[in-house]
């Protein structure tokens, strides 16, 4: 019952789009190198926040593209959703965690 | 029948429109614009129904959707409804309804023995008493369900028709009252798209029942006009009947509007019955109104207790007085009005108020009318079951917890009560908003909520009618300005001449002659579910202190009608227990639906043979003329085999398979899914999806690959093909084909949006037909004379462009059965001329058509696996004994560096291996567990389970494959399948290739 | 090729259009389809595409572009629909690919992976609002505008053609039957 806003269509009826969760997971390079504990990682393991979330979306009845959105998991508010490739947005001041990182965006791992 | 309680004029029926109507199997006689309610009112009927669990004599205690007693049974046969409150179903000419919970008969009901055992069925009793034995439970719970329940659902299936519809608006208004009305004026006014909602017949709410003027006009006229103004505005929708069920995420309401109930039974017609409101609103403003609370006295489910606001609407809006001698009790101001009114419409009328010293200015109107004010005194009992026949009456102590002087009884048939009103708030409390408690008015309100929505009028808290149509223009104006309609205002104030709300006395439970619970008179709080105050004091006795817990145990609150005359005074007595506030105690979250949802208005049209899609290919029609049965995969309907006369499906099947192996059979291949591939890096992406390498792979030849995904576990296979330079024709399973499609555009999309390749579905574009069998040559010579079919040119994993039949052709050698096999796809529209043209061509060489049952057994005769049958997303390449698909040189590709974990990589995992049984002539059920040794009954140790298990004809006996522990090293070695009838079948594990070992045939 | 169009057979072959009152529901079959994908702010796939078409592809996300000859509409950042008479796709489909020789692009033949579905009149909205989530209200989607949705399980491509209104509904061969059943099933109440 989400309405969800694709960055090309707009503002469109959940029902329209798929989630994939988590964002911003770059496929590693190295894998010949890495040991089965990294590569499980990446493989396995998902952050499930209760509170702000980078997630993978499809808008698969309209215009079938991919895109990432910022979720709030508790409220269900989309705070912001961008193109891949796109820079990930800063969060709003009320969103920010002050233990974490200044805008509270994904550390270290590559858009994608 | 004379409607004995009928007044001689008044009320908003139309009284040259007679209705007759039948209740328990009498006739009855009332009005157009009655309520079933309302006309058994009329004519004197007060016992309606039983109790749930008491099975109680109950009568009508509204007059709205928050009506926890006159639930009936609606209509006959395949139209019966159950649970219908009959203080909202409309009358009908002919309408028949019969009382629920009952047995033999309304009057003389065995369970009522549940009454004078009650005091052995307390709350908890059913948890309590039948938990031991536990095997015992089914046989308990099978007397207890034929016991209680509520009415019967109907056994045919439901004739009428129902929609869907879907809408989006500027501001949704739900609610048609005071402030409702005045929302949608401001709202509409400013051109906003707005929907105005409400889930009585006509609009107006409590305007249809006081008489407070309005710009000094009568109420009801201020609504026909309002009403008028609204209905000639293209931006406003009117929807009357219609019940705001739900509130979900992101504005998104649900409503279910009653489009025909009203009328009756529609035979032959298209009109649906009910529709289903999908409503996305920009803006939404609460107008819901308020529902009375009823006082928490001894007998006060008495038939012919009914809430003090009720009777002002039986009088005022109906013309019904229900009872001529009426005892009406409260602790506010508001019940003086209906005191008034009946006193009016010639009631001999006492007030029994709580407070002991009302002083307002309708309390001296009351005085004024005759009306005896009893004032610091509650009733204390009823006289009568099935009607009252007097009230009891007594003086109240200062705390209000016991009587203050000895009880007398007056004579009366109908005791109306008021002990305040609840602001409704479900919808704000579905819509995730936060409840405050306000002390003044002893009731939650709203306090704040996430979404886009505004409360008003008596939702609110806002109880006078002034308050209510100023803070509904308000809304409707902020709410349009909100959705971008700059011009919104809240249009003039209206004049209404009204005294201010007076003071309240809450006595939460009201005291008896004897302490609560140690006697013959009970205090109920959920009238629907048979709860008494006695329980929630058990309740707390036993721990279950907070609210939810209470609800649980005690059942308060959970019945169709959600509580909504009960929850506040469970949660005052739970409090005064605890020695806590209300808010202490906490309130229950309000759920959808708002109100009892019929099934077919949620499924709307997608019904019976409109449920599912129904995918057939361009061939179909000729599956189905031809006889054949069909088989679901995913959305498809596929022809599994094509019986002849007399023929069962193993006779087919068996006729198929050899037929198809001696001369040459056809199979509809149309399903399978089909993705055009095309750029520079077309290989490159082949090359990271599948397993094997496609660098090499040359215009015009085709090859298998197995995707896998990052687990390294097999996900699809097909057969791709190079149609051209940078160009592929991938073919994937049929019920893989948009996963695999999503798979591909996920990787280009997200993590190689460098990469310069395009994927495009093609899947319907082509429909295929698939000649396999010795004689297939045969038959490609015979409607492709053009083509070179000679196997030096069009080898095996070959494909080429040209004309079959005379139509544009793609043929492509490949095979699924192992025999020789040629794939024809030619546009979807020449599918059937294509298949017709084969068929005919055939004939000369025993042509067989096939389905997919004989594609199963003649791919099992060769080992060949289908993902998800064979494999189930634990299954890598390895396990598959399919090592010579890995490519070893490859660098990278998808889920490579899986095939290498600890645990993947580790021998003894599940393998896949071919199966022979003892008894050649035994096949094996798909699923049975190989176990070394047999146990007498469950659990044994299984090392595997059988995959898939046909009888092949070719091979002469039956045939299995499996997925067993360490099976690759098993090969020789035999093992017990154990099975549900008892027998025990011994298998041997071989290879997995039954027929055609050298693989020649395709070949040739 | 021998001429073989009377073979031809679209998936909605045989089915009576429904012409009620308020609302008219018919397949237009064999309308020629070509999907079309190229990077539009790539200036040579713009430029082999306008010499081609005579106008540039549209660009704002849901509209659509007509010649005259052909109609062609945006579903993608990078992919479009072009409508086009039947038998002028295939043509159409190779000077496209000559005009975009080295530039990577696609042209694909989809003519028959869809059907189109034309349903109008007064009630073809209120018919549309029983499956299809999508605001088509006036003030929100209008001619010239398209939009990819569901109409219940099956997805769909809409195009609103005028303001009758007319639109028509693009969906897969395989969908065309569960979509038509239900646009006939809705109609029906207004007829």
């Amino acid at each position: 019952m989400l309405q969800i806003t694709c960055p090309w269509c707009g503002e469109r009826e959940g029902i329209e789009f798929h989630c994939h969760g988590e964002a911003h997971i770059a496929r590693p390079e190295n894998s010949a190198e890495m040991s089965d504990a990294e590569w499980g990682d990446y493989v396995f393991f998902r952050k499930n926040p209760k509170g702000v979330h980078y997630e993978r979306w499809t808008h698969d009845a309209g215009c079938r593209r991919w895109f990432n959105a910022i979720r709030h998991t508790v409220s269900d508010e989309f705070i912001a959703v961008y193109k891949p490739g796109e820079a990930i947005p800063e969060l709003p001041e009320k969103y920010r965690d002050p233990a974490s990182n200044r805008t509270g965006a994904p550390q270290s791992k590559e858009t994608k | 029948m004379a409607q004995k309680n009928r007044l001689p004029d008044g009320g908003r029926i139309d009284r040259t429109k007679p209705v007759r109507f039948q209740f328990n199997g009498k006739r009855y006689d009332g009005f157009s614009g009655d309520t079933l309610a309302a006309a058994l009112l009329a004519n004197g009927v007060s016992l309606v129904g039983r109790s749930f669990k008491y099975h109680r004599p109950r009568g009508i205690m509204t007059a709205g959707s928050e009506e926890p007693n006159a639930l009936v049974q609606l209509g006959t046969g395949a139209r019966t409804e159950p649970n219908i409150r009959a203080t909202q179903a409309e009358l009908f000419d002919g309408l028949s309804a019969d009382s629920q919970n009952c047995w033999p008969s309304v009057g003389f009901d065995i369970g009522a023995i549940n009454s004078v055992m009650s005091k052995y069925l307390p709350a908890g009793f059913y948890y309590k008493t039948f938990m031991w034995p536990a095997s015992l439970w089914m046989t308990y719970e099978h007397v207890i369900r034929n016991a209680a329940g509520l009415g019967k659902g109907p056994t045919e299936s439901d004739p009428d028709r129902y929609a869907q519809h879907h809408t989006a608006c500027d501001v949704l208004i739900v609610g048609g009252g005071p402030s409702g009305l005045a929302a949608a004026l401001a709202a509409g006014r400013s051109g906003a798209r707005t929907i105005l909602v409400d889930e009585q017949s006509e609009f107006g709410g409590w305007l249809l029942t006081d008489d407070t003027e309005i710009d000094g006009m009568a109420p009801t006229d201020w609504v026909a006009n309002t009403v008028k103004e609204l209905a000639g505005l293209d931006n406003v929708t009117l929807l009357p009947r219609t019940t705001v069920s739900a509130y979900f995420d992101h504005n998104f309401l649900t409503a279910a509007q009653r489009v025909t109930d009203h009328l009756g039974p529609q035979e032959n017609t298209k009109t649906p019955r009910q529709r289903f409101w999908k409503i996305r609103a920009k803006q939404v403003v609460l107008a819901q109104g308020s529902l009375e609370r009823p006082i928490v006295f001894a007998d006060n489910d008495r038939p012919g207790v009914m809430l003090a606001g009720a009777l002002r609407t039986y009088i005022n809006r109906y013309g019904v007085l229900p009872g001529r001698e009426i005892v009406v009790f409260t602790n506010n101001d508001s019940a003086y009005r209906t005191a008034i009114d009946a006193k009016n419409a010639g009631a001999v009328v006492h007030l029994v108020d709580l407070r002991p010293d009302p002083d307002n200015p309708v309390v001296h109107q009351a005085r004024q009318a005759g009306i005896q004010i009893h004032e610091g005194s509650a009733v204390v009992g009823i006289k009568g079951a099935k009607s009252i026949h007097g009230v009891e009456i007594a003086p109240l102590s200062e705390d209000g917890k016991s009587l203050a002087g000895p009880t007398f009884v007056v004579s009366a048939s109908l005791v109306a009560m008021s002990s305040g009103w609840n602001p409704s708030v479900h919808l704000f409390s579905q819509s995730r908003g936060k409840l405050r408690f306000d002390d003044a008015l002893t009731t939650f309100v709203p306090d704040h909520t996430p979404q886009k929505t505004r409360s008003a009028g008596a939702c609110n808290g806002t109880f006078t009618l002034a308050g209510c149509l100023a803070e509904g223009m308000e809304a409707g104006a902020a709410a349009a300005k909100d959705a971008g309609f700059d011009s919104a205002i809240a249009g003039p104030s209206h004049v209404v001449k009204e005294d201010a709300p007076g003071s309240m006395r809450q006595v939460w439970t009201v005291p008896t002659v004897h302490p609560l619970g140690k006697g013959t008179r009970k205090h109920f709080l959920d009238h629907q579910n048979d709860v008494t105050a006695a329980d929630v004091h058990l309740a707390a006795r036993e721990g279950y202190l907070s609210v939810e817990h209470l609800k649980r145990y005690t059942t308060t609150g959970m019945g169709t009608d959600q509580g909504k005359t009960s929850n506040v005074n469970a949660l005052a007595i739970m409090s005064e227990i605890r020695s806590a506030s209300i808010p202490e105690v906490g309130t229950t979250t309000f759920r959808p639906p708002y109100t009892p949802t019929t099934y077919g208005a949620m499924a709307g049209q997608g019904v019976q043979e409109l449920f599912e899609q129904y995918r057939g290919t361009a061939m179909h029609d000729w599956h189905v003329n031809n006889g054949a049965v069909f088989e679901d995969v995913g959305d498809w309907k596929r022809a599994r085999y094509y019986p002849k006369p007399g023929e069962d499906m193993d006779e087919a099947v068996r006729r198929e398979c050899k037929q198809a192996r001696e001369t040459v059979g056809i199979m509809d291949a149309s399903t399978l899914g089909k993705i055009d591939i095309q750029g520079p890096d077309a290989a490159k992406l082949l090359n990271m999806v599948y397993t094997n390498a496609w660098s090499a792979l040359k215009p015009g030849r085709a090859r298998y690959g197995l995707m896998l995904n990052e687990h390294g576990m097999v996900f699809d296979d097909g057969v791709t093909t190079c149609i051209g330079e940078n160009h592929y024709h991938m073919t994937t399973t049929t019920g893989g084909a948009a996963r695999v499609l999503n798979w591909l555009e996920e990787w280009l999309q997200t993590e190689w949006p460098d990469m310069e390749v395009y994927c495009t579905s093609v899947t319907e574009e082509w429909a295929v037909a698939t000649l396999s069998g010795p004689k297939a040559r045969e038959v490609m010579e015979a409607v492709a004379p053009k083509m070179a079919l000679d196997p030096q040119t069009f080898p095996f994993m070959a494909m080429q462009e040209g004309e079959v039949a005379g139509l544009p052709a793609r043929v492509f050698r490949i095979s699924f059965t192992g025999d020789l096999s040629y794939e024809i796809n030619v546009p979807a529209r020449y599918g059937m001329a294509l298949w017709e043209a084969l068929m005919e061509a055939g004939r000369p060489h025993g042509i067989v058509p096939y389905g997919t049952e004989t594609m199963h057994v003649l791919r099992a005769e060769k080992g060949f696996i289908i993902v998800g049958q064979d494999s189930d997303g634990t299954v890598t390449p390895y396990d598959l004994d399919m090592d010579w698909i890995v490519s070893k040189k490859k660098d990278d590709f998808l889920g490579k560096r899986s095939l290498t974990r600890t645990d993947t990589a580790r021998p003894g995992r599940k393998q896949l291996v071919g199966l022979l049984t003892e008894d050649p002539n035994f096949v094996l059920p798909e699923g049975a567990h190989l176990v070394k040794e047999v146990k007498p009954k469950p659990p044994m140790d299984t090392i595997g389970h059988v995959t898939s298990s046909y009888f092949s004809p070719n091979a002469g006996r039956s045939i299995a494959l499996a997925l067993v522990k360490d099976g690759l090293n098993l090969k020789g070695s035999s093992f017990q399948v154990p099975l549900m009838s008892g027998h025990v079948e011994t298998v041997t594990i071989t290879d997995t290739i039954f027929f055609d070992k050298e693989g020649e045939r395709a070949r040739g | 090729m021998a001429n073989i169009t009377a073979l031809a057979r679209s998936p909605l072959h045989g089915r009576m259009p429904f012409q009620g009152s308020q609302t008219q529901i018919a397949e237009r079959p064999f309308i020629g389809k070509l999907t079309l994908r190229g990077n539009a702010e790539d200036t040579g796939f713009a430029a082999g595409v306008g010499s081609i078409l005579g106008v540039s592809l549209p660009t704002e996300p849901n509209t659509v572009t007509e010649t005259g000859v052909c109609q062609i509409s945006w579903v993608g950042p990078d992919e479009w629909l072009i409508y086009t008479a039947d038998g002028a796709q295939k043509p159409l489909q190779e000077r496209l690919k000559t005009a975009l020789e080295g530039i990577h692009s696609a042209v694909v033949d989809v003519s028959d992976y869809y059907t189109i579905i034309r349903i109008s009149g007064t009630r073809a909205r209120d018919v549309l609002a029983k499956g299809c989530p999508l605001d088509l209200h006036p003030r929100v989607f209008r001619p010239g505008r398209c939009a990819g949705s569901l109409f219940l399980k099956a997805a769909i491509r809409i195009i609103q053609i005028d303001d009758t209104p007319i639109y028509d509904l693009q969906v897969r061969w395989t969908f065309a039957e569960y979509l038509f059943q239900h646009l006939v099933r809705g109609a029906e109440e207004w007829n």
